[in-house]
C-alpha cells in the first residue's frame, strides 16, 4: 500500500481560528519558524550584549567596575554556548528549516505538525532554563562553552553550583527539542516531497538543512550522554570524569575518572555541530548566489555530494580539537589526515560559488552583497582552519587568539552573513513586504567591514602567543603594550558592529509596518516557495492543489527562453520562448 | 543495487515528471521512517554510553558489580513482552480483535513487570550497599538501566495511545501501523537490553 | 560597484596588515624550527589561494555585473574543470599536511637522551620536580597531597627521596639539552605553554602527559596556562629560565630534596618569643598591630605566610624604594639571621591570641560582598580564613587599614611586581577587578564582617 503524506490530507490540517491557536499554539510550520527565529534572535542579542561586555573588559581592563573575573568567565561561556547552540543551530534548523523545507519541497506542512509545535516549546523551555541561570546564586557557569570537567563542577569556577546544573539541564531539554524537530525535518524531506520532486531536484537549501539535521540527530546524543554523566558527577558524586583531585586544598576523595573521555564525547558532538551550522549556511547561500547571479548553481551534483561527504567526514575529525589535550599523541596523525581531507570538498564548494558568479549576470542586491561577503569571510576562515587542522601548526596556535579569530570568522561571521543574506532574501516571502534597501546596505557594510576589522587583527595576536580566555593580560615579557592598544581598537570595532545590528532590527520592524508591498516573486527565483498562490503563503501553503515539479531548482538563463528564469512548477509546454528560438525541450540529448 | 544511485541523477536534463512516481507515493509510512531514525538516534546514544563504559572500565578503580539473578527473570519478561507484541501485530493483521486485545494488554503487563523487576534489582543492590556513587561500575549500571527503563516507559506511552485509538474506533490501517511500530520498538529495546545485559554480566 | 573596490582594498589591506604588523611570532627559543617552517609554508600557500580566489571573485563581479541585454551562461556543470580543481586542491592540501606530519612524528618520539622534568599544575600555580641524583622521579599521586606534602609524593618510594621539589614559580632548564617535560595536575585541566618554545600540552588530572623540546636560546620566558582552569586562569603564570649547564647545576644544587624538606626543623615558639621582642615594639606584645606605627596585626597569620614575607623583606622583594612604609620593615627583618630564626618567630606568632584588629574602614558592605565572594573568596576562602594550598593568607580579623593599603599597593605595582615575588603578581592581576578606591573600601569593609 502507499501512504498519502499526512501534510496532504486536508483533515489533518486543523485550520486555526483563534489568535492563540494561530500564533501561540500554532502547528503551522511558518509560524513555528518565525517563533523559533524570534526567540533565537532574541537570545542572540543577549549573547551579542555579553560579547560587548567581554570586549569592554579586554579593551579597557582597568575601567569597568561591573566586570570582575567571575563575570568575565560567565560572559565568555554564555556568549559561546548561546551563539553556537541557541542561536545558530536553532535559527538555521528551527527557523529556516521549518520555514523552507515544506515550501521548497512542495508540502503543505511538516509531516508531524504537533511534534513540530512541541519542538518549539521545548526549545523555549531550554532557553528559559538557560536564562534563569543568570538569576541563581553564583550566576551562570563560567566553565567555558566546552564545559570541561573537572573544572566545570569545582569550586574554583564561577557558577559551579547552580549555574552548571542549569546549563546541563537546558542542554538536555534543547536536545529533546532538537530531536523532535529533527525527526520531523528528515521525515518531511524524505516522505512529503511533491510530485516530480526527486532528491536531486531539491534546492541546495533543503540539502544543507537535511544533512545538517541528520548530523544533529547523531551528534547531539554525545552531548546528551556527557551532560548526563557530568550531572551525576556534580549532583551525586559519581566519578565518570573525576580522577583523584585536590581542589583548593581539599581532597575530594574521587578517583579514576577520565576528563579526556568527556572531551572525546564533547567533540564527537562539537565538531559535527560546526557543520550543523555550516551546511545549512552552505545551502542557503548557494540558492541566494544562484538566484541573484541569474545563473544555475555551478556543479549542482558536486555541491550535493560535497554536502554529504562533509557531513560524513565530520564524524571522524573530532579530535583535532584535542591535539594538545594530553590524549595519546599518535591520534594526531589520523585526525590531522581526516581533517585536511575535509578541506577538499569544502574548497570545491567555494570554487563552485565563485564559478556561479563567473559568466553570470550579477544583481548586487542586499542578499547578494551578504552572500559575496560570506564567500570572502568563509574563505578566510577556512584557510586559517588549515593552519589549525594541521596538527603541527596547531601546537603554537591552539588556545591563542588565533583560534578565537578562526572560529569566529568561519563559524560566527560567515554563518551570520548567510543568515542575513537569507533573511533579506526570504523576508518578502515571509512578510509580503519589501525591506528598506538603503538600510540593508548600511547594515551590510557595517557588518562586513566591521567584523573583518575585529577578527583580522585578532589572528596576529594569536601568532604573537596571546592566550584566549584571559580576563586581563597583565605583564608578560613577550606581549608589547601595542597589543593592548590593538585590543582597544578591536573593542571599538566590536561595539560598532554590535550597535549596527540594530539597523537590521529596525529595518525589519519598520518594513513590517511601513514596507512596500512585495511581489510574490520579487527576485524572479525558480524554487517552489516563490510560486505560492498567496503572498505570504497561508496555512496549507498551496491552495487547492499541490504544485508539480518538472525540473531542478536552478533553471536560470536558459538559452532561448523569454524570461531568464523558469520556475520548477511550470510545465515545459507552458514555457514562453523567444521568437525563433524553437521549442523549450528536454535537453537530455544535448549533454 | 546501489542505494545512493539517485545521487548521480543529472536533474537538469530531464524536464518532465514522467517516470517519477506520483507525489506522496511513498511505500513506507512517515511514522515508520521517523521511528527508524529515532531508533538510530537511540542506538547512537547507547553506543556512546557503551564506548564510555569500555573506556572507563580500563581505569584502575573499576570494581565490577555482582550480578542479580533477578535480571534473568526480567530479561525473560521483556523477551516475552516483545514476542507478545509481535503476536498481537500478527493477529491484528488477521483481524482477530479479541486476541489483539489480549495481546496488547498482556504485552503491557509483561513490560510493567520488567520495569518493576528492574526497580526491584535497584533496591536489592542498594540494600547490599552498591550505591551509585561508590564506583563507576555501579554508576554505569544504574544510569544504563535507568535510561533503558525511561525508553520503555516512553514505549508504554505510545502503547497507551494505541489502545486509546482502538477504543475510539480508529481505522484498521492506522491501528495496524501503531501496533507494528510498537512491536518494532519493543524488539529494539529488547535488543538494547540484551546488549546491556551482556555488557554488565561479562565485564 | 563599491563591493569590487572594497574586495580589492580588503586584499591590499590584509597584505599591508600582514607585512606591517608588529605582532608576530616571538623569537624561537627551542629546537622546533620545523613548526615555524610548516607555518610559513602554510602561510604562503593559503595566502596565495586567498588572494587569487578573491581577486577572481572581484573580477567576476565586475565583468558580469547585471545588464538587461545579457544572459548568464547556462552551464550546469563542467566535469573536467571540477576534476581538475579537485586534484589541484588535493595535491595542495597534501603538500601542506606532509611536512606537518613529519614534524609531528618528531614531536611524539622523545629522544633517548632527554632528561626528565616534571611540571605540576594546580589552581592557579606552577611547581616543578626534578629527579635527584638517581635520575629517576619517585611515585606521586594527588591522593597523597597534604599541607606538608604539597607534591603528593609517595613517602615510601625510595626513588622519590632525592627528588628536588621547587615550589616557586621559576623553573630552570639547561640550554641545548633535550628535555622531556612531564605534566601533572592536582585538580583541573591546565596547559603548559611557553610562546618561545612553540610547543604546549595540557595537563590532565589523573594522568601524566608529556612533551619534549631542546631549549636553544638562553633567557627567561613566561609560562602561561592556556587551558581555562577557573577563576584565576589569567594569573596562572610562571617563568622558565634557560641557562648554561653550570648555572643550571648551581641552581639545582641550591634547591631542597624531598628528604631534606621533610627533615626541616619545626619552629620553636620558646626561642621565637625572645626574638619577637624586636617585633613587639611596633606590632604590639600580642601581635595585635598598631596603626599609628603602620604595623599591621600579625596574630592569626599562618607561619608559611609570615616566613615568606620576612624573607621578602630580607631580600628586598618587598620594601624597596617605592614602598616607603615597607622600607622600614627591611632592617627589622634583617635582624632574623637565618631560616631557623624566622621559623621560630613564625612559630611564636602562631601561638599569639587571636584578637581582631579595630575597625577603621567603612564602605558599602553589600557591594563588597558581591566583589569578594566570587573573586577574593575563591582563594582566601569565603570566610576569609585563607587557604594554604593556594598560598592565600587569612584576611578575616586583620588590620583593615593595612588591607586597603596593600590592595592599593598591588594595584599601583608597589607590591607584587618584583620578579622574585612568587604570588604577588597574581594579586596584581586579581586587583584589576577593583577598579577604584571605593571598590577597595567596599571589599575591606565586607572582610571586616568576617570575624
Amino acid at each position: 500500500m502507499t501512504y498519502i503524506p499526512i501534510a496532504d490530507q486536508p483533515n489533518e490540517l486543523h485550520d486555526p481560528h483563534t489568535f492563540i491557536s494561530k500564533y501561540v499554539w500554532s502547528q503551522d510550520h511558518k509560524v513555528i519558524a518565525i517563533q523559533y527565529g524570534s526567540v533565537a534572535i532574541f537570545v542572540g542579542l543577549v549573547a551579542l550584549f555579553l560579547s560587548a561586555l567581554m570586549r569592554l573588559q579586554l579593551g579597557y581592563p582597568d575601567t569597568f567596575s561591573f566586570i570582575d573575573p567571575a563575570d568575565y568567565y560567565q560572559f565568555v561561556t554564555m556568549h559561546g554556548m548561546i551563539m553556537v547552540v541557541y542561536l545558530l543551530t536553532a535559527l538555521f534548523l528551527g527557523g529556516f528549516g521549518n520555514y523552507l523545507i515544506p515550501l521548497q519541497i512542495g508540502a503543505r506542512d511538516m509531516v508531524f505538525p504537533y511534534l513540530n509545535m512541541l519542538s518549539f516549546w521545548f526549545y523555549l523551555l531550554s532557553v528559559i532554563i538557560l536564562m534563569a541561570s543568570f538569576f541563581v546564586s553564583g550566576g551562570p557557569t563560567g566553565a567555558g562553552w566546552t564545559l570541561y570537567p573537572p573544572q566545570a563542577i569545582l569550586r574554583g569556577t564561577p557558577g559551579a553550583d547552580m549555574g552548571i546544573v542549569l546549563m546541563l539541564a537546558s542542554l538536555a531539554v534543547f536536545i529533546v527539542a532538537f530531536t523532535m524537530g529533527g525527526l520531523n525535518y528528515v521525515t518531511t524531506v524524505l516522505q512529503a516531497r511533491t510530485h516530480g520532486m526527486t532528491m536531486m531536484r531539491l534546492p541546495l537549501s533543503v540539502w544543507g538543512i537535511f544533512v545538517a539535521t541528520i548530523l544533529g540527530l547523531f551528534a547531539f546524543p554525545a552531548l546528551f550522554v556527557s551532560a548526563i554523566m557530568m550531572t551525576f558527577d556534580k549532583l551525586i558524586g559519581t566519578s565518570f570524569f573525576m580522577p583523584a583531585i585536590v581542589s583548593l586544598g581539599e581532597n575530594l576523595n574521587t578517583a579514576g575518572g577520565s576528563p579526556v573521555l568527556f572531551q572525546h564525547l564533547f567533540w564527537f558532538f562539537g565538531h559535527p555541530e560546526v557543520y550543523i551550522v555550516a551546511l545549512p549556511a552552505f545551502g542557503l547561500v548557494s540558492d541566494v548566489l544562484s538566484c541573484h547571479a541569474r545563473k544555475n548553481i555551478f556543479g549542482y551534483r558536486m555541491m550535493v555530494w560535497a554536502i554529504v561527504i562533509i557531513g560524513a567526514l565530520s564524524f571522524i575529525v573530532w579530535a583535532h580539537h584535542m591535539y594538545v589535550s594530553g590524549m595519546n599523541p599518535y591520534f594526531g596523525f589520523f585526525f590531522a589526515f581526516t581533517t585536511l581531507i575535509i578541506a577538499v570538498p569544502t574548497a570545491i564548494k567555494v570554487y563552485n560559488w565563485v564559478l556561479t558568479l563567473w559568466e553570470g549576470n550579477i544583481r548586487l542586491t542586499v542578499p547578494m552583497l551578504f552572500a559575496i561577503g560570506f564567500i570572502f569571510t568563509f574563505l578566510h576562515g577556512g584557510l586559517t582552519g588549515i593552519f589549525l587542522g594541521n596538527v603541527t601548526v596547531d601546537l603554537p596556535l591552539s588556545d591563542t587568539y588565533f583560534v578565537v579569530a578562526h572560529f569566529h570568522m568561519v563559524m560566527g561571521v560567515s554563518p551570520v552573513l548567510v543568515l542575513y543574506a537569507a533573511l533579506y532574501h526570504w523576508f518578502p516571502k515571509m512578510s509580503g513586504k519589501m525591506f528598506n534597501v538603503t538600510l540593508g546596505k548600511i547594515h551590510f557594510w557595517a557588518t562586513f567591514l566591521g567584523t573583518y576589522a575585529i577578527y583580522l587583527p585578532m589572528h596576529y595576536l594569536g601568532f604573537l602567543g596571546v592566550p584566549r580566555r584571559y580576563y586581563a593580560m597583565g605583564n608578560t615579557d613577550f606581549i608589547p603594550d601595542s597589543a593592548q592598544a590593538l585590543n582597544a581598537n578591536i573593542t571599538q570595532a566590536a561595539i560598532f558592529v554590535g550597535i549596527m545590528q540594530f539597523v537590521f532590527i529596525f529595518n525589519i520592524i519598520w518594513s513590517l509596518k511601513y514596507g512596500k508591498k512585495s511581489d510574490p516573486n520579487p527576485w524572479e527565483a525558480t524554487s517552489l516557495e516563490w510560486q505560492t498562490p498567496d503572498n505570504p503563503p497561508v496555512h496549507g501553503n498551496w491552495g487547492e492543489k499541490l504544485p508539480v515539479v518538472y525540473r531542478w531548482a536552478y533553471e536560470y538563463s536558459v538559452p532561448g527562453a523569454k524570461d531568464d528564469f523558469i520556475p520548477q512548477s511550470i510545465a515545459p509546454e507552458d514555457v514562453v520562448m523567444e521568437e525563433g528560438a524553437g521549442k523549450y525541450v528536454d535537453r537530455s540529448e544535448e549533454h | 543495487m546501489n542505494p545512493f544511485r539517485f545521487l548521480l541523477e543529472k536533474s537538469w536534463q530531464q524536464q518532465t515528471v514522467s517516470g517519477i512516481p506520483e507525489g506522496g507515493e511513498f511505500t513506507t509510512s512517515p511514522y515508520k521512517v521517523a521511528l527508524l531514525f529515532f531508533l538510530a538516534v537511540v542506538t547512537v546514544m547507547f553506543g556512546l554510553f557503551i564506548t564510555a563504559y569500555f573506556v572507563r572500565m580500563e581505569l584502575d578503580d573499576w570494581r565490577p558489580m555482582p550480578e542479580s539473578p533477578l535480571l534473568w527473570l526480567n530479561t525473560a519478561l521483556l523477551f516475552l513482552s516483545s514476542i507478545t507484541l509481535q503476536w498481537t501485530h500478527n493477529v491484528l493483521k488477521k483481524e482477530h480483535f479479541k486476541k489483539f486485545k489480549i495481546g496488547l494488554v498482556l504485552g503491557a503487563l509483561l513490560t510493567v513487570g520488567f520495569v518493576y523487576g528492574q526497580v526491584t534489582v535497584w533496591g536489592q543492590m542498594q540494600g547490599e550497599g552498591y550505591f551509585l556513587y561508590n564506583n563507576p561500575a555501579n554508576a554505569f549500571f544504574y544510569v544504563l538501566t535507568g535510561i533503558h527503563a525511561i525508553h520503555i516507559l516512553g514505549g508504554l506511552f505510545v502503547w497507551t495511545k494505541t489502545i486509546v485509538k482502538y477504543w475510539s474506533g480508529a481505522e484498521l490501517e492506522d491501528l495496524k501501523l501503531s501496533t507494528e511500530l510498537c512491536a518494532l520498538y519493543w524488539h529494539f529495546l529488547l535488543l538494547v537490553w540484551l546488549v546491556l545485559f551482556a555488557l554488565i554480566s561479562y565485564t | 560597484m563599491p563591493i569590487i573596490i572594497v574586495l580589492v582594498l580588503l586584499i591590499i589591506a590584509t597584505l599591508l596588515f600582514h607585512f606591517l604588523s608588529p605582532w608576530w611570532f616571538t623569537p624561537i627559543a627551542s629546537n622546533w624550527t620545523g613548526i615555524d617552517l610548516t607555518i610559513e609554508i602554510t602561510f604562503w600557500v593559503t595566502g596565495a589561494v586567498f588572494i587569487a580566489l578573491n581577486l577572481f571573485m572581484a573580477y567576476c563581479i565586475y565583468k558580469y555585473r547585471y545588464s538587461k541585454n545579457r544572459r548568464s551562461k547556462y552551464e550546469p556543470e563542467n566535469k573536467k574543470l571540477e576534476i581538475w580543481l579537485t586534484s589541484v586542491t588535493a595535491i595542495g592540501v597534501a603538500a601542506l599536511l606532509t611536512p606537518g606530519l613529519f614534524v609531528w612524528a618528531d614531536f611524539v618520539n622523545v629522544p633517548e637522551d632527554a632528561h626528565e622534568v616534571e611540571v605540576v599544575g594546580q589552581q592557579w600555580q606552577w611547581s616543578y620536580r626534578y629527579p635527584g641524583a638517581d635520575g629517576l622521579l619517585g611515585a606521586a599521586d594527588a591522593s597523597n597531597i597534604s599541607a606538608v606534602n604539597p607534591f603528593g609524593m609517595d613517602p615510601d618510594d625510595p626513588y622519590g627521596q632525592d627528588d628536588i621539589l621547587v615550589s616557586g614559580k621559576d623553573m630552570h632548564l639547561p640550554i641545548d639539552r633535550p628535555v622531556k617535560v612531564l605534566l601533572r595536575s592536582k585538580d583541573v585541566l591546565h596547559d603548559y605553554a611557553v610562546a618561545q618554545f612553540r610547543v604546549k600540552m595540557d595537563m590532565v588530572p589523573g594522568s601524566v602527559s608529556y612533551m619534549w623540546l631542546t631549549p636553544t636560546l638562553a633567557g627567561s620566558y613566561d609560562i602561561l596556562c592556556e587551558e581555562l582552569c577557573g577563576l584565576g586562569h589569567f594569573v596562572m603564570r610562571g617563568t622558565v629560565i634557560v641557562e648554561d649547564e653550570e648555572s643550571y647545576n648551581n641552581w639545582l644544587d641550591s634547591q631542597m630534596t624531598y628528604a631534606e624538606l621533610n627533615a626541616q626543623a619545626v619552629g620553636n615558639p620558646q626561642v621565637g618569643q625572645a626574638l619577637y621582642a624586636v617585633c613587639s615594639a611596633c606590632h604590639g606584645a600580642n601581635g595585635e598591630g598598631i596603626e599609628a606605627l603602620n604595623a599591621p596585626r600579625l596574630s592569626g597569620l599562618e607561619p608559611w605566610y609570615i616566613k615568606r614575607q620576612i624573607n621578602y623583606y630580607k631580600t628586598g622583594v618587598r620594601g624597596d624604594e617605592n614602598d616607603v612604609i615597607g622600607m622600614t620593615m627591611s632592617p627589622m627583618a634583617a635582624v632574623l639571621a637565618d631560616d631557623a630564626a624566622i621559623n621560630n618567630v613564625a612559630a611564636y606568632i602562631e601561638t599569639l591570641p587571636e584578637s581582631s584588629a579595630p575597625l577603621t574602614v567603612t564602605g558599602d558592605v553589600a557591594n563588597g560582598r558581591a566583589l569578594y565572594e566570587p573573586t577574593c573568596g575563591v582563594c582566601h576562602s569565603e570566610d576569609g580564613e585563607g587557604i594554604w594550598a593556594v598560598n592565600a593568607p587569612a584576611l578575616a580579623g586583620m588590620s583593615d587599614w593595612y588591607l586597603v593599603r596593600q590592595l592599593q599597593n598591588f594595584k599601583s605595582g608597589v607590591r607584587g611586581a618584583h620578579r622574585e615575588d612568587q604570588f604577588g603578581f597574581q594579586m596584581i592581576g586579581m586587583a584589576t577587578a577593583l577598579k577604584d578606591d571605593e571598590a577597595i573600601n567596599d571589599v575591606v569593609s565586607y572582610i571586616n564582617t568576617l570575624r
